[in-house]
């Protein structure tokens, strides 16, 4: 095992490159751009090397590091990795290596500030899904929001302030109620700490459980965003700059269902269980709704935006489907739905940066124009609509196939939503690239730029190789998914 | 005999007549001095009561008093050239920017 | 070889890639063949297996190759895997050889094109996930072949993805290219939607999705008519009826006809539309284990085979005639499984293959002579212009209508008999009438297209509807000068024409040879066909020759010259014609009862639940508390001294409660 503190180091480098970024020049954009990408190049590069020491076949948390931060009160600097967070840490740092350089062309205005807070944004992330210790992890999570909106507010289009207010106001209504049942927890089990790992060794009292749970399970549900609270995705979405959109869909939304992940389940396992249907009941909803909703959109990146409703209802089928292969799905499907989405913003931006519309009906014959674009966009809708061989496919069948151990007819009503995924996506398609051209605005769109065939060429290769190995991410996960599952069975025993 | 009362009353009396300057006058630089004599209103009750309980306690707040009081004033005659500045005017009734 | 199978599917895989990477900066001829060469060459390791597996003792005849594991999580586990045996070995045969002439053919076809890369990569990638699905040694691998063939088919269908209408020189309207292969896609999903079903629900019975588990499992665990197995295997029929146009999903594969001819020979004709068959003939063992379901099977077969031909009676564009056809011989073929007669079933897959082939590409051939018109109502005439293409259409179409010794006529007579002594006597009655309309229908497309006089014109400029002169390519607005083909298409059309012709003997009916096929399918099936008295079987051969016979007379006899016959039943029976010329309006009801209602209910979530309920709620929540502080504002007054007074009364009164405690 290693004995650099690889951990420390992933949340420090992004915050120590914002703090240079505000000595660099103001009126040099490339110099600040260039600084950027290397600093999350050299971010992406110790993810990799901490994927490299990662020991496979422990559940235990690894390259855990601990210091007291406010001992008097049990709080501390507590972090660690282990199989369910690991994908989701390269996860961070490689859309994040993605977005940057994706917002080069888009960007022009106070590029400074839009690369600080990018930044900021990463190592709050980072440390929501590093954090061991409930206040950490708090702090982190509540520090995830201010940069996002304020993106939103700053480089967003038409409607933006109205989507940063809800952004914010959404998320935060959530996240209140969860810093109370943080508190709650604190005193109620007596332990007097903030520390995961101990709490999880408590037995929450089970008359609170189901309080906690709820409070804990509307942050997470709003972040994911589950129905009914889902409506600030789609203005969020459709008013951020594309990097924007990139990180919210990758990412953000992977902190709600990492939430319930780690923290729902293991701390409240009995209302866990308990409040399981109901919480499968509304990701199929949402995972149905989604995709009707989806269908009829007439703005493009609405349409990607109500797709990511439909994706996070798998992921939630299937980390409430207490099964292995469910969760195991699950963290492939939020792999899966960072890549793929965040490529379908990718393209969609790509777009709108040449002919400033999202609007479907403004489009129609763009193959013929741009060819590789073409490929590009219907490959990753291919691989958004779960067609085997890429990788949506293994994480929705993995979920599908352990909700089936939970109750089949959870499985026949979220296989409903593979075919509407078909309909959506390739009715979309069908009119933005093909058809006859009907706008001559279009007839000189140039197709993609190095820069933008590059970072798809990135994606597009890793959509097929999780297709094809998704053995690679999902050795992994396994050893923490049992832990995982052992303890919350353990606990529903003691009941 | 002077007792604590004595020293109580012409504090009280010292802190109304302040507060009335704040009050009444429109002149920032009356009203600091109303803020002044307010103060130091209360810094008398402190070396008072400390004196008759026979305890230090007071006579230590009083210290604080007086930097909170050198610090407000250094703060407020800035902001008081501030606005001058700005707007050749400092009548406090003219100054309402954070009116609702 | 055995631990080289993979390399059967990686060729065309290759081709594929390449053509996919470098193919627009190739020069035509060499993209063109070297998806050729990749087609030749998988079939060349085709034929190296089946040797190999010929030479295999027949109570062992599988080779079994694992590359890796795929998906690993607990106890569930799925290899990259392939098994050849009997029936895979056929079906690798049929594919790769048919593939590869259809290639050679499409070489020729798509000389004009100038998309020639995206076309062959797509359709090397088709023979990539068809070598996939017949080769998979588990149901979740034969998935992704599945869904892969059903990828290239809605990206062939779609091939022409600008153009609005492909009717050319009539005024019918059809679905635009790219809404056929939007629906082609949908609707297979629909069926790949209980597929997916059912391969969950098998592995949670088996524990298990390779066929070796999954049959022994079935042959140890459970009794015939166990209900886990007959739900498993009705999920399984459904993704079956889509992927291979049964009812109620064939909807998509008349539409699929807008794509390139060479894509519907190969797609929607030999291959991928039998995939539902061959997964049927895969998983039989479970399928006998469920006779409640083999009943469904038989009775969906033999109901689609009748509709799909009485609809195929009225149709007047030629290559959906075809595919009506196409729907209607699928039916025998599920009906054949229905009734337990795998290798009858398997044995009609492989004629079909090689008949309907040569049909839709001397369709093709039509096509390319006639300027892309395929209106049989603008034909006629063309049998002394097109010479091998008439005789080559004429020997499908023979073989198509069950024509005495060609090669249909023994597998559909096998199917038939086999639903004689099934015992089921309604399923053979009405197998009958199908054939007798298949003779009719098929004939009449002959009479119609080559016969008689042409009602068309040399020169005369044929278009879309609606298209404007000046929009044509140099080719189509010279106006009609049909001429035969080169020989790049007309070379497939005679190797194709031989195997129609000589196909059917490889499964005689005993009273006149050997069943080869059959025997050689034995290690799969273990299935023997009942034995009938010779009289029997040679009265049924009589029945089923009869039905094709007369069917082919009146259908010469109908359209002869002016063809007056036909358009007076039609005046007698208006209903009934419309009816079937709008194929009892399936589509129309698809869309008012399901499409229209789900775009309606999508509409009203997200403009009415999304828009005005929780957005309402949300907004009305801010609305509150702004309102709230509106109406404080005016406390707000900007005087200092205000602020001050409201602090010392705070203060006084602060102070007085305190005091008066």
């Amino acid at each position: 095992m290693t004995t650099l503190p690889i951990l420390s180091l992933l949340l420090l480098v992004p915050l120590g490159a914002a703090l240079i970024t505000t000595l660099l020049p103001r009126d040099n954009a490339r110099l600040v751009k260039g600084w950027a990408f290397g600093a999350v190049a050299i971010e992406f590069a110790l993810s990799l090397y901490l994927l490299a020491n990662f020991a496979p076949n422990t559940g235990q948390m690894q390259f855990v590091e601990y210091a007291p931060w406010v001992p008097q009160i049990g709080i501390a600097y507590h972090v660690g990795v282990d199989g369910l967070s690991l994908w989701l840490v390269l996860l961070t740092t490689f859309l994040m290596l993605i977005a940057i350089p994706a917002s080069f062309a888009e960007i022009n205005t106070r590029v400074k500030e839009y690369v600080i807070f990018f930044l900021i944004l990463e190592t709050a992330m980072l440390g929501v899904f590093m954090a061991l210790d409930l206040f950490l992890f708090y702090v982190f999570w509540e520090f995830s929001l201010i940069p996002m909106a304020l993106i939103i507010g700053i480089w967003g289009h038409e409607h933006r302030i109205y989507a940063a207010i809800k952004f914010i106001l959404f998320t935060m209504t959530g996240s209140l109620l969860m810093l109370v049942a943080i508190l709650v927890l604190y005193f109620a089990t007596g332990a007097r700490t903030f520390d995961l790992l101990e709490l999880q060794k408590m037995i929450t009292p089970a008359s609170l459980q189901p309080w906690l749970f709820a409070a804990f399970a509307l942050a997470f549900a709003v972040k994911v965003p589950m129905f009914p609270v889902h409506t600030w995705l789609p203005d969020a979405h459709v008013q951020a700059p594309t990097a924007g959109s990139i990180i919210l869909a990758g990412v953000l939304l992977k902190l709600g269902a990492y939430g319930f992940l780690r923290y729902c389940l293991t701390l409240f396992p009995d209302a866990a269980r308990q409040f399981a249907p109901v919480l499968i009941v509304l990701a199929i909803i949402g995972i149905i709704y989604g995709a009707m909703v989806a269908a009829v959109q007439k703005d493009l990146k609405a349409l990607v935006a109500y797709s990511s409703v439909t994706h996070m209802g798998f992921i939630i089928l299937g980390v409430f489907a207490f099964t292995e292969q469910a969760l195991s799905g699950a963290i492939l499907q939020m792999v899966n739905h960072g890549i793929s989405t965040g490529a379908l913003f990718l393209l969609v931006g790509i777009l709108y940066a040449r002919r400033h519309t999202r609007l479907i009906a403004d489009f129609g014959g763009l193959q013929k124009i741009m060819p590789v674009y073409a490929f590009f966009l219907l490959f990753v809708m291919l691989s958004s609509l779960g067609l085997p061989g890429l990788n949506g496919f293994v994480g929705e069948f993995l979920i599908l196939l352990g909700a089936w151990q939970a109750n089949p007819i959870y499985t026949v009503f979220a296989a409903s939503g593979v075919v509407l995924a078909a309909i959506y996506l390739l009715w979309a398609y069908q009119r933005v690239m093909q058809g006859p051209v009907t706008n001559e605005q279009n007839r000189r769109l140039p197709d993609l730029s190095r820069r933008e065939f590059a970072l798809l060429l990135v994606l597009a290769i890793l959509i097929v190789v999780i297709g094809v190995a998704p053995n690679v991410l999902l050795h992994p996960m396994q050893a923490s998914i049992t832990e995982l599952l052992n303890s919350t069975n353990v606990a529903g025993l003691l009941k | 005999m002077l007792t604590v009362t004595h020293f109580t009353v012409l504090s009280a009396i010292l802190f109304s007549l302040g507060a009335l300057a704040v009050l009444i006058r429109r002149n920032p630089l009356i009203m600091f001095m109303g803020i002044e004599l307010m103060l130091n209103a209360v810094n008398l009750a402190f070396v008072a009561f400390s004196r008759f309980m026979e305890n230090m306690d007071g006579q230590v707040f009083v210290f604080i008093v007086l930097t909170v009081a050198a610090a407000e004033v250094a703060v407020g005659l800035a902001l008081v050239v501030a606005i001058f500045r700005a707007r050749d005017n400092v009548d406090m009734d003219e100054i309402d920017l954070l009116k609702g | 070889m055995s631990q080289f199978l993979w390399l059967i599917p990686a060729l065309p895989l290759l081709g594929a890639t390449i053509n996919l990477l470098i193919g627009r900066r190739l020069p035509r001829a060499v993209s063109c063949w070297l998806a050729v060469a990749a087609m030749a060459a998988a079939f060349g390791a085709a034929v190296g297996a089946f040797l190999e597996l010929l030479a295999l003792p027949s109570d062992a005849q599988v080779i079994h190759q694992t590359l890796y594991q795929w998906v690993t999580v607990g106890k569930f586990s799925v290899d990259v895997g392939f098994w050849l045996d009997p029936l895979s070995a056929i079906m690798i045969l049929v594919v790769t050889l048919v593939g590869t002439l259809i290639h050679i053919y499409a070489v020729g076809y798509m000389e004009h094109e100038t998309d020639y890369a995206r076309f062959f990569t797509q359709m090397n990638l088709f023979a990539f996930m068809m070598l996939m699905l017949v080769l998979a040694d588990n149901y979740l691998l034969m998935f992704l072949g599945w869904e892969g063939v059903g990828l290239c088919s809605y990206l062939l269908i779609g091939f022409y993805y600008n153009r609005d209408n492909t009717a050319v020189g009539t005024d019918e309207k059809f679905l635009s290219p790219r809404s056929s292969g939007t629906k082609a896609f949908v609707v297979t999903r629909i069926g790949d939607f209980g597929f997916t079903l059912g391969i969950i629900l098998m592995f949670w019975t088996f524990g298990s999705l390779s066929f070796g588990e999954v049959f022994h499992g079935a042959e140890t665990m459970f009794q015939i008519g166990a209900p886990i197995i007959t739900i498993m295997t009705l999920l399984m029929f459904l993704g079956a009826t889509g992927k291979s146009a049964q009812l109620p999903l064939f909807v998509w594969l008349p539409d699929a006809m807008a794509g390139p001819t060479p894509v519907s020979a190969l797609i929607h004709a030999a291959t991928m539309v039998t995939a539902g068959v061959y997964m049927i003939g895969r998983s039989h063992v479970l399928y006998e284990l469920a006779p409640a379901t083999m009943a469904v099977v038989a009775v969906v077969g033999v109901l689609t085979a009748f509709i799909a031909a009485t609809i195929a009676l009225t149709q007047r564009d030629l290559k959906r005639v075809l595919a009506y056809s196409t729907v209607s011989q699928l039916g025998y073929m599920m009906l054949a499984m229905g009734i337990g007669a795998f290798s009858a079933g398997i044995f009609h897959l492989m004629t079909h293959a090689f008949f309907k082939a040569l049909l839709f590409l001397s369709a093709g051939a039509v096509m390319h002579a006639m300027n892309d018109m395929v209106d049989m109502r603008r034909l006629g005439g063309l049998r002394k212009i097109l010479p091998i293409t008439f005789w080559t259409f004429l020997i499908g179409a023979l073989a198509l209508a069950g024509f005495p010794l060609f090669s249909g006529f023994f597998s559909k007579d096998e199917i038939l008999s086999s639903a004689f002594t099934s015992g089921n006597v309604a399923l053979w009655v009405v197998g009958v009438v199908t054939a007798l309309l298949t003779a009719f229908y098929i004939f009449r497309a002959v009479s119609l297209t080559f016969g008689g006089k042409p009602r068309w014109k040399v020169g005369e400029v044929v278009t879309v509807q609606g298209a404007v002169a000046s929009e044509l390519d140099a080719h189509a607005a010279k106006g009609l000068h049909p001429h035969e083909a080169k020989w790049v298409m007309t070379l497939p059309l005679i190797l194709l024409a031989l195997g129609a012709l000589f196909a059917g003997f490889l499964g005689m009916p005993a009273v006149l040879g050997e069943n080869r096929l059959a025997r050689f399918l034995e290690p799969v099936f273990q299935h023997e066909t009942p034995h009938v008295s010779a009289e029997l079987e040679w009265l049924l051969i009589g029945i089923s020759a009869a039905a094709a016979l007369v069917g082919i007379f009146i259908a010469l006899r109908f359209y002869r010259g002016d063809a007056k016959t036909p358009a007076r039943l039609a005046a007698y029976y208006p209903s009934l014609y419309k009816l079937l010329l709008n194929k009892y309006w399936i589509d129309q009801i698809y869309d008012a009862l399901i499409a229209r209602p789900g775009r309606w209910l999508a509409n009203a979530f997200w403009l009415e639940l999304d828009g005005k309920i929780i957005n309402g709620i949300a907004d009305g929540l801010g609305n509150a508390f702004r309102g709230f502080g509106n109406s404080l504002r005016s406390l707000q007054t900007g005087y200092m001294r205000g602020y001050a007074l409201a602090m010392l009364i705070g203060v006084v009164v602060v102070i007085a409660l305190l005091v008066m405690r």
